[in-house]
């Protein structure tokens, strides 16, 4: 492509041909046009190549009983029609639901908490709020294999210290009653300080002439929240309500590294669930449907949502 | 009248906030103690709350008898492939999408933002597959291929860049420079604070990152530290003090880019969430 400054030819005032000038302008978008793409092919290549293609070959998986290895053959609906038999997919249904109904509002009304506490002005304030986020950048293959030598049934230091206060020794993640919950927790321990530094930055924007007039008016603690900050918040709420639902409900890598779905499947996850099929038991099409059910249910969670937003954006708008 | 934050009286928050904060560092606190902890000390019931010294046999036996050095190794060049490439090719496609007018620029941004819903588990078998096909499965190359650019890295760049006055850069232009120079010469470094943001979250999403490596990689010198981690625990499920120091070793480059940058950090985070 030739660098020579042609726009100095099509200045303004030299008046060519009016032929000439469209030809000109012509191969001078042609030549933008080019360059354009010449920028973004890479990234266009990379995205599109490993998302819209994978998705679309995903849903031909499956329609088809497929190993990854031999050919495989088309077997119509029948992977979704097993699916909805198959007990074990049942239950990865229900622990995903169970994980994602107690993270998601749990993170969400434990970050606003923080986030209330943590915003003032005091000695120290900046090193509470290091130590509420400091586990966010803890990978979780790091939190699973700490969290499994912290609550290791002989050798972990949870154990040690219910035996120093007098109480019995608890199985933790090797019991099935306990082990979902106690993931639940590893998962707030880290994921909390996501939802606490958005509320924070959020808290900011808060006018606070506004809280300062609803405290002459009266107002106490409480009716200044409810009335004053919570709804400046809610955009962001509705935001970290995505963004923790999306995350809950794509859980793998902690349940990976602490439990591998167990014990007696009480932590196996739809997402463990696909893997296991795809890389585990070589059926790619029986996985790849559980993918796609998954993927439609966050559509519809995700759709939902926006809805809502809307409706409660015009009722708003509404009134005002 | 009442203006309790500027006494002299030290806070009473600091009575909840003080222990409040600690719980959450203390997982990592005993992270640190275990790893230096001798395994005689950590193998006995009840086991020892503070370690009697330092005992660095965890961390001999995993520099040492461990592949942890070549993990580390490889998580370093995949985390800074896919930093330095994102840098580039998020700059250059948010360069084209802000700045150049071409046929159907709305509708493929449209559609590159679309992909952000994506869900993972969807893409992994194919991914797999195209993976496979390019024979990348079991080299490093299958780690950074599918990270090489994202579509937030080139909406990031894009929405920086159209905040920038556009007279620079087309002063520049007219004087007959390329539009490559322009970008290159004029526009990034103006464009730090982009720069930073994509570095700081492409490199926390790629170095913690266990999924992927655990499907594309099989053998163990290809391993990441993530993958490696997981995998050396299964195998010495015994030695607590060489898996926390081998933990230790996964984590400390992250902790530390995180103090040093913790600003950055926090700042690309909430603009990545609330402008998303």
């Amino acid at each position: 492509m030739s660098t020579l400054p042609r726009a100095l030819t099509l200045a303004p005032g030299a008046a060519p041909a009016p032929a000439a000038a469209r030809r000109a302008a012509r191969r001078r978008t042609r030549r933008e046009t080019a360059t354009a793409w010449a920028f973004i092919s890479p990234a266009v290549v990379v995205i599109l190549g490993l998302s819209i293609v994978p998705v679309v070959w995903s849903l031909l998986l499956s329609f088809r009983a497929d190993d990854l290895v031999t050919p495989g053959r088309w077997v119509g609906l029948d992977n979704y029609r097993a699916l909805f038999q198959d007990p074990n997919f049942r239950t990865a249904v229900g622990n995903t639901l169970l994980y994602t109904a107690l993270y998601v509002p749990l993170s969400l009304l434990g970050g606003l908490a923080l986030a209330l506490a943590l915003n003032r002005r005091i000695r120290f304030i900046g090193l509470y709020r290091t130590l509420v986020f400091v586990p966010f950048v803890v990978s979780a293959t790091a939190q699973g294999v700490l969290f499994s030598f912290i609550l290791d049934p002989e050798f972990g230091v949870a154990n040690s210290l219910l035996h120093k206060l007098g109480l019995s020794p608890q199985g933790f993640l090797t019991d099935p009653d306990q082990a979902i919950y106690l993931l639940v927790l590893i998962s707030l321990w880290s994921g909390v300080g996501f939802c606490v530094v958005v509320y924070l930055a959020a808290l900011q924007d808060v006018p606070p002439e506004l809280v300062e007039a609803a405290r002459i008016d009266g107002a106490g603690r409480w009716r200044v929240l409810r009335h004053i900050i919570l709804p400046t918040l809610t955009p962001v709420t509705v935001f970290l309500l995505l963004w923790q639902l999306i995350t809950a409900l794509q859980v793998f890598d902690l349940i990976y590294v602490t439990t591998k779905g167990g014990p007696l499947g009480s932590t196996g996850v739809v997402v463990y669930f696909v893997w296991q099929q795809a890389f585990q038991m070589f059926t790619a099409g029986y996985g790849a449907a559980a993918a796609y059910v998954l993927a439609l249910a966050l559509l519809v969670a995700g759709g939902a949502l926006h809805l809502v937003r809307r409706r409660r954006e015009r009722s708003e708008g509404a009134v005002r | 009248m009442s203006s309790p934050t500027t006494s002299r009286r030290p806070s009473g928050w600091h009575l909840l906030l003080a222990p409040l904060t600690l719980c959450f560092a203390l997982p990592l606190v005993w992270l640190a103690l275990s790893s230096v902890m001798s395994n005689a000390e950590i193998n006995r019931f009840p086991p020892a709350l503070w370690p009697k010294g330092i005992d660095l046999g965890g961390y001999r036996y995993v520099l040492g008898n461990a592949m942890f050095p070549r993990w580390f190794a490889n998580s370093l060049i995949v985390a800074a492939a896919a930093v330095l490439s994102n840098l580039l090719l998020g700059a250059l496609g948010g360069y084209a999408f802000a700045r150049m007018r071409f046929a159907g620029s709305r509708a493929l941004l449209g559609l590159m933002l679309a992909t952000m819903v994506i869900p993972f588990q969807l893409t992994m078998i194919p991914t797999f597959l195209v993976m496979k096909e390019l024979g990348l499965i079991d080299t490093l190359g299958a780690l950074i291929v599918p990270s090489l650019v994202t579509p937030f890295a080139v909406f990031l760049f894009r929405q920086f860049f159209l905040a920038l006055p556009r007279e620079m850069e087309e002063a520049a232009w007219i004087d007959g420079c390329s539009r490559l120079r322009v970008l290159f010469s004029i526009v990034l470094p103006l464009a730090r604070p982009a720069l930073a943001t994509v570095a700081v979250l492409t490199f926390l999403s790629t170095w913690n990152d266990l999924s992927w490596p655990l499907i594309a990689i099989n053998h163990d010198t290809q391993y990441t530290l993530q993958l490696g981690l997981t995998t050396f625990q299964g195998l010495h499920h015994t030695r607590w003090s060489a898996v926390m120091a081998g933990n230790v070793i996964t984590v400390l480059p992250v902790l530390v880019a995180f103090l040093l940058a913790q600003k950055t950090f926090v700042q690309s985070l909430t603009s990545s969430g609330l402008k998303g």
